[in-house]
């Protein structure tokens, strides 16, 4: 279990990375905090020319924010935005999420961008961008373009970046007046990748509702303000769409079934967090 | 030297002699250790296929490779070694790679050999291998299609072995019972898994055709001969040793053995040291396994609950090879296979097949999870469907306190035990009745309560013959009769009379050099400090016997007895010096505190470092036969005698209780299972470190709720192994596992030195069983199959799904 | 930094328990390996190369991490505590380390350093753990001995002396 070949290349600057991005395309993988990267190179399934480690750009390990947004940086950990103390205000449903994301010692290394880069079907922190209809900040040599979450997330650890770009920052919207949030998982263990995640926004006209872990990339849905059986039939509806698979650890039944229950719940929470 | 108190050392919970290395990261596990120069370094191509011929392997590419010194592939093995030993009369052969074909997705294919393991990965990507794909057999029960091609050539069908059992007369006993009460069980496969993998460093010297190996190999040391025969080699040229710490191994690292052949043939083949440290990945997919069993177990009972009669039907999966000591973990259990229970009557069938999945071998409890649950599955059927209380059924068919010893129905022999007294010490100090008093208010909420339970004889020790159970009694007349459990012990005195230890027993952290120390300790009048112990293992210099090694819980039972055995010896040769010195009768002398002294005159004293360093400088003045400069005791049990005509076997010397009852919730969305409370009684005979026995029960516990609730060696229908990595295959963490409430009653058992029995193993023969007993009882159901899932639990509360075409019409 | 060469050795060099240290490394080159076979600090253990078991688990630059999972290059200029780094002296134990010994929180001892480098990273930003939380923070070590009941109770037991021992200083 030890990885092939690369070159190493700490870049200095953010042209400095993207020159070699635009020299290598898929031969180059940007390293981050390497949680997901790491293993993939020491079981060979990644086998990339030159790693970029863009985690010594002061620019990229930044949180910022006004009253509408919050701008996450590529070089920004997962443990520290858990921290950041505005957390909470700033965007409740990033808050209730993150301790799901593995454990204390990978979101100390681990970062949010580096999560989405990754696109794992089950993971937290693409869903709750979908959730939240967040954005991606892409740039190459050539360009900066800004994609929406649901046009990123394109299928099972696929999205939408070219060979030559790299995720700067992603961007979250701000908690909104009038809105509820709320996020639920569930894992054979805690700290496992979810078998159904659910993460639910209500607002005054209804409700959006994403669910990871079931399709090839976390899905969306958006209701007007359904209850009692309507609310089950779409959330039926929803959960047979996602088109479930069995594996290792659940059934496609099962999923559904999750699916159906813990929407449910977070619907129901996220609306009474809104009220 | 400190001073020792009045009080004994063995039974107290000092702190581990071990811990200050080990706290500092300063212990010397095999990885851990210094190689010699010019060591090399190997790696292993692994099968992808469950099941396929080789039709070529092309190594020319991974040759040129950079780093590459050597290539090893079966052309290589076959020429240096033979095949490994196979424990059943059948023509099939075991080798550590695979040879003409693929039995199991990871099986050995090649190993590179190059400067560092980098370089000898690089090199596997180069092996081209011709493959030509097999249908794979991943269903015992399919093995059993006569029409099925077998796996092995000298085979005619998948079944290595058939043996049918009759004890009593359990024909008669089905016929005239009031009821038949009976279990399917369907144990899966999975693994203890130590967090240190294997390792090993392997050294040739052609000059006297002679290996040297460093193996993290903890025994048992009967495996030894198996090594050697296979590198073709006389026993003494194998020097097998062991490093002085070990990184857990509950059984499994028994399985680095096929690899010291195989990295001994790969030393040889490169002409320098080869180290080889498994990964994490090879460690899942090609270790050892525990078997996975298909058992059929039906009782003959009276009204009232009681058992009459046993009648098991085994189906034992041993995976790709038969390798030794398998088929082992189906006859472990055979003379406790009546469990706690005075059960006469018994008919036994055991199959051992052959299937396209990683080989089976050592694993913690070793066939008890196995025989176990379905033995306690089977009880707790009797009580619901003669509607009785489980715990009546327990009780009314225990053993009787006043049997003991007491001889089973196959043969085994219940040292010691109290079982019903045991059993109501638990019920009233874990609180028994205030638990069902919480499943009846959880129920009267709705919520899906349940509460299990179950008795289990710990079975240690083991008879180094039970294994021949397996053959008929003729063919075991032909093989000679194997027997016994020779345990060994080396006390030494230095010239400044300081004390050291050794004992053939490699510690995978049970502490034995502390345990070691107590007791030796006692013995002199000194503090455990006082004693220095070493405990890894050197076949060329050590004592030992094949009986060897960490294994079958039979440290504190048969080391720790033996150490004690002697250190009494040479405590008996000095007492006799310090009486002629001290002008009293030896029965007079006496040993505390560092000195030696004449009973009721502690003034008439000599100073122990001085008397046992007498024989180093003074041999002149010790009687002729009293020289006390070091013993070694080989000491092995009577009571372990070879199985009988009638196949009758004491397969283990101690038998320690366990009663264990637990509370759990299943959560009505998610199926998940909360342990509520658990409550574990064990009688492990005399307790000789409370702390460490404390660690053997919860450790256990933790596996027990693992393989209860979390894992499994899955494979697809097709062969593929679908647990390949820490994320697939799921271990506890602290978050679930609960802290177990753990009682003790003591009757010492009257066949070791110490009076102790084995503690490791019970509870990953008790927990599994106990937590799907209450399981069942939560949710109503007559069979479960571990693990219990989520999922699986789930689709027994969620009402089954409407298709979807039906739910979007109505929306 | 140039870009270093995959085929080539690179001179590596950072703080390791409070001192200065080097070596060379490929670019590929684990942290686990680099610490273990190239600066002879065994006390960090290997138990799965993929993250999970915590065994590996280090102090780099004030947060606990899997070494695992780090390139020995990523650790250029890092400041980083080993086990090795833990003890006040040789033969003394720190109060956390004194706990595990107390209440036999260890057995084969091979995940006991990930463990105690993530508490000493814990407990210091986190005097006052309830058990609850421990267990959560402790959910990312795989320990197959102890059934995790004594590393809990040692770690409780630490985190209340090392608040008292504030108290006084």
């Amino acid at each position: 279990m030890k990885p092939a070949r690369f070159d190493y290349l700490r870049a200095g600057t953010l042209a400095e990375a993207h020159a070699t991005l635009a020299a290598e395309g898929e031969d180059a993988r940007v390293l981050a905090g390497g949680q997901s990267l790491v293993p993939m190179l020491s079981m060979r399934m990644a086998r990339p020319k030159v790693l970029i480690d863009i985690m010594h750009l002061p620019q990229l390990a930044k949180i910022e924010s006004d009253v509408n947004t919050i701008h996450i940086g590529a070089g920004v950990r997962q443990a520290k935005l858990l921290a950041w103390p505005e957390i909470h205000e700033r965007q409740p449903l990033l808050a209730a999420a993150l301790p799901w994301v593995g454990h204390a010692q990978t979101r100390s290394r681990g970062t949010i961008c580096g999560s989405v880069a990754h696109a794992d079907p089950s993971a937290e922190i693409p869903l709750v961008l979908l959730a939240l209809k967040g954005a991606i900040h892409l740039s190459s040599r050539q360009k900066q373009r800004r994609v929406s979450a649901i046009d990123f997330f394109t299928g099972m650890m696929s999205t939408a970046r070219n060979d030559d770009e790299l995720i700067e920052a992603v961007e979250a919207p701000c908690r909104a007046p009038g809105h509820g949030y709320a996020f639920r998982e569930f894992g054979r263990r805690h700290g496992d990748f979810a078998i159904v995640a659910c993460a639910a926004v209500a607002h005054a006209d209804g409700v959006r509702l994403a669910i990871g872990g079931v399709a090839d990339c976390p899905a969306v849905r958006d209701y007007p303000d359904l209850t009692g059986t309507a609310l089950d039939d779409a959330l039926d509806e929803f959960a047979w769409e996602l088109d479930a698979r069995d594996d290792l650890h659940a059934t496609e039944s099962f999923r559904r079934n999750l699916v159906r229950q813990l929407g449910r719940a977070a619907i129901e929470e996220a609306r009474r967090c809104r009220a | 030297m400190s001073k020792a108190g009045d009080k004994s050392w063995i039974g107290r919970s000092v702190e581990r002699i071990e811990d200050l290395t080990l706290l500092a990261g300063r212990g010397r596990y095999i990885d851990d250790i210094g190689v010699p120069p010019g060591t090399l370094h190997a790696a292993i191509l692994r099968s992808p296929h469950a099941h396929a011929e080789i039709r070529a392997i092309n190594t020319e590419a991974a040759r040129r490779a950079r780093g590459v010194v050597a290539i090893i592939t079966a052309a290589e093995v076959a020429k240096l070694s033979a095949s490994l030993v196979v424990g059943v009369k059948a023509p099939i052969e075991c080798w550590p790679i695979a040879v003409g074909r693929v039995r199991h997705v990871g099986e050995p294919v090649a190993v590179v050999v190059a400067g560092d393991r980098y370089l000898a990965e690089d090199a596997l990507e180069l092996i081209e291998v011709d493959y030509a794909p097999l249908p794979a057999i991943v269903d015992p029960l399919a093995a059993l299609d006569p029409q099925l091609p077998p796996l092995h050539e000298g085979l005619s069908s998948n079944i290595a072995s058939d043996r049918s059992f009759r004890y009593g007369d359990p024909q008669r006993e089905f016929a005239e019972a009031a009821r038949k009460v009976s279990v399917s069980i369907r144990y899966p496969r999975n693994s203890c898994t130590p967090i240190e993998t294997y390792g090993i460093v392997a050294v040739y010297d052609p000059a006297e055709d002679a290996y040297d190996v460093l193996a993290n190999f903890p025994g048992p040391f009967s495996l030894h001969p198996v090594m050697a025969r296979a590198l073709k080699v006389p026993g003494n040229r194998l020097r097998l040793r062991t490093p002085p710490d070990s990184g857990g191994s509950f059984g499994i690292k028994q399985g680095v053995f096929p690899y010291v052949v195989l990295m001994g043939v790969a030393a040889r083949v490169a002409g320098r040291p080869v180290k080889w440290v498994e990964d994490r990945l090879e460690h899942l997919c090609a270790s050892v396994s525990a078997t996975n069993r298909v058992t059929k177990l039906e009782a003959a009972v009276d009204a009232d609950g009681r058992v009459r009669a046993l009648s098991f039907d085994q189906i034992e999966d041993v995976g790709a090879h038969i390798r030794a000591p398998e088929p082992a973990t189906l006859y472990r259990m055979h003379g406790n296979l009546t469990g706690a229970y005075d059960i006469r009557h018994v008919a036994v069938r055991n199959r051992v097949v052959l299937t396209n999945k990683t080989p089976t071998g050592l694993n913690r409890g070793f066939g008890g999870p196995q025989m176990y649950y379905a033995l306690e599955r089977l009880m707790q059927r009797v009580a619901v469907e003669l509607k009785l209380d489980p715990i009546d059924v327990i009780r009314c068919n225990l053993v009787p306190t006043n049997a003991f010893p007491y001889q089973t129905a196959s043969g085994a022999l219940l040292d010691s035990g109290d079982y019903t007294r045991a059993l109501d010490v638990a019920l009233a100090d874990g609180g028994f009745a205030e638990l069902k008093k919480r499943r009846d208010a959880a129920r009267a909420q709705g919520r899906i309560y349940g509460i299990g339970c179950t008795a289990v004889v710990e079975p240690s020790v083991s008879n180094m013959g039970y294994i021949t159970t397996v053959l008929t009694a003729e063919e075991r007349r032909r093989a000679g009769a194997k027997n016994g459990a020779q345990a060994t012990a080396t006390v030494a005195f230095d010239p400044l009379g300081a004390v050291s230890v050794h004992t053939a027993s490699a510690p995978q952290g049970q502490g034995h050099r502390t345990v070691l120390a107590q007791i030796v300790a006692d013995a002199f009048g000194l503090a455990p400090n006082d004693i220095r112990t070493v405990s890894e293992i050197d076949t060329a210099r050590d004592a030992w016997s094949i009986a060897s090694g960490n294994y079958s819980s039979r440290f504190a039972a048969a080391v720790g007895g033996a150490a004690h055995l002697a250190a009494m010896r040479l405590k008996e040769k000095l007492a006799r010096t310090a009486a002629a010195q001290l002008n009293v009768p030896p029965a007079e002398i006496e040993f505390a505190g560092g000195r030696v002294h004449a009973r009721g005159n502690p003034d008439n004293s000599i100073s122990f470092a001085r008397l046992a360093a007498t024989s180093h400088w003074s041999p002149g003045v010790v009687a002729d036969d009293d020289q006390a400069l070091r013993e070694t005791v080989f000491w092995t049990p009577p009571e372990l005698s070879p199985p009988t005509e009638a196949d009758e076997v004491n397969s283990s010397l101690c038998h320690g209780f366990i009663f264990d009852f637990c509370g759990v919730e299943v959560d009505r969305v998610t199926g998940a299972v909360r342990v509520d409370k658990y409550v574990t009684m064990h009688d492990c005979g005399r307790v000789l470190h409370p702390g460490m026995v404390a660690g053997q029960i919860t450790g256990g516990f933790a596996q027990g709720i693992g393989a209860a609730l979390y894992e499994e060696f899955a494979y697809s229908p097709d062969g593929a192994f679908l647990a390949g990595t820490f994320a697939d295959y799921l271990l506890p963490t602290s978050t679930e596992v609960p802290v177990p409430v753990i009682l003790h009653v003591e009757t010492p058992s009257p066949f070791t030195p110490l009076g102790a029995k084995g503690v490791g193993e019970g509870n990953c023969m008790s927990t599994p069983v106990c937590l799907a007993n209450a399981v069942t009882d939560a949710l109503g159901l007559d069979a479960i199959d571990l693990p219990m899932t989520p999922a699986k639990l789930a689709a027994h509360i969620h009402p089954a799904e409407q298709a979807p075409n039906r739910a979007r019409g109505l929306s | 930094m140039p870009r270093m060469s995959a085929d080539a050795n690179h001179r590596i060099r950072f703080k390791l328990n409070g001192r200065m240290v080097e070596a060379d490394a490929e670019p590929r080159m684990l942290l686990t390996d680099f610490l273990r076979y190239n600066l002879a600090m065994t006390g960090t253990h290997v138990g799965c190369e993929h993250g999970v078991c915590g065994a590996c688990t280090i102090e780099i630059d004030g947060v606990p991490a899997r070494a695992c999972l780090t390139l020995a290059v990523q650790a250029d200029g890092a400041d980083i505590r080993t086990i090795e780094g833990l003890a006040p002296a040789p033969g003394r134990l720190s109060v956390l380390q004194e706990a595990f010994r107390r209440h036999h929180a260890l057995q084969c001892g091979f995940c006991t350093a990930g463990i105690l480098l993530s508490l000493e990273c814990y407990l210091r930003d986190n005097p006052s753990p309830d058990e609850a939380t421990l267990r959560d923070y402790l959910g990312g070590h795989l320990c197959r001995c102890t059934g995790y009941v004594t590393i809990i109770a040692a770690a409780l037991d630490a985190a209340e002396r090392l608040r008292d021992a504030n108290k006084d200083a």
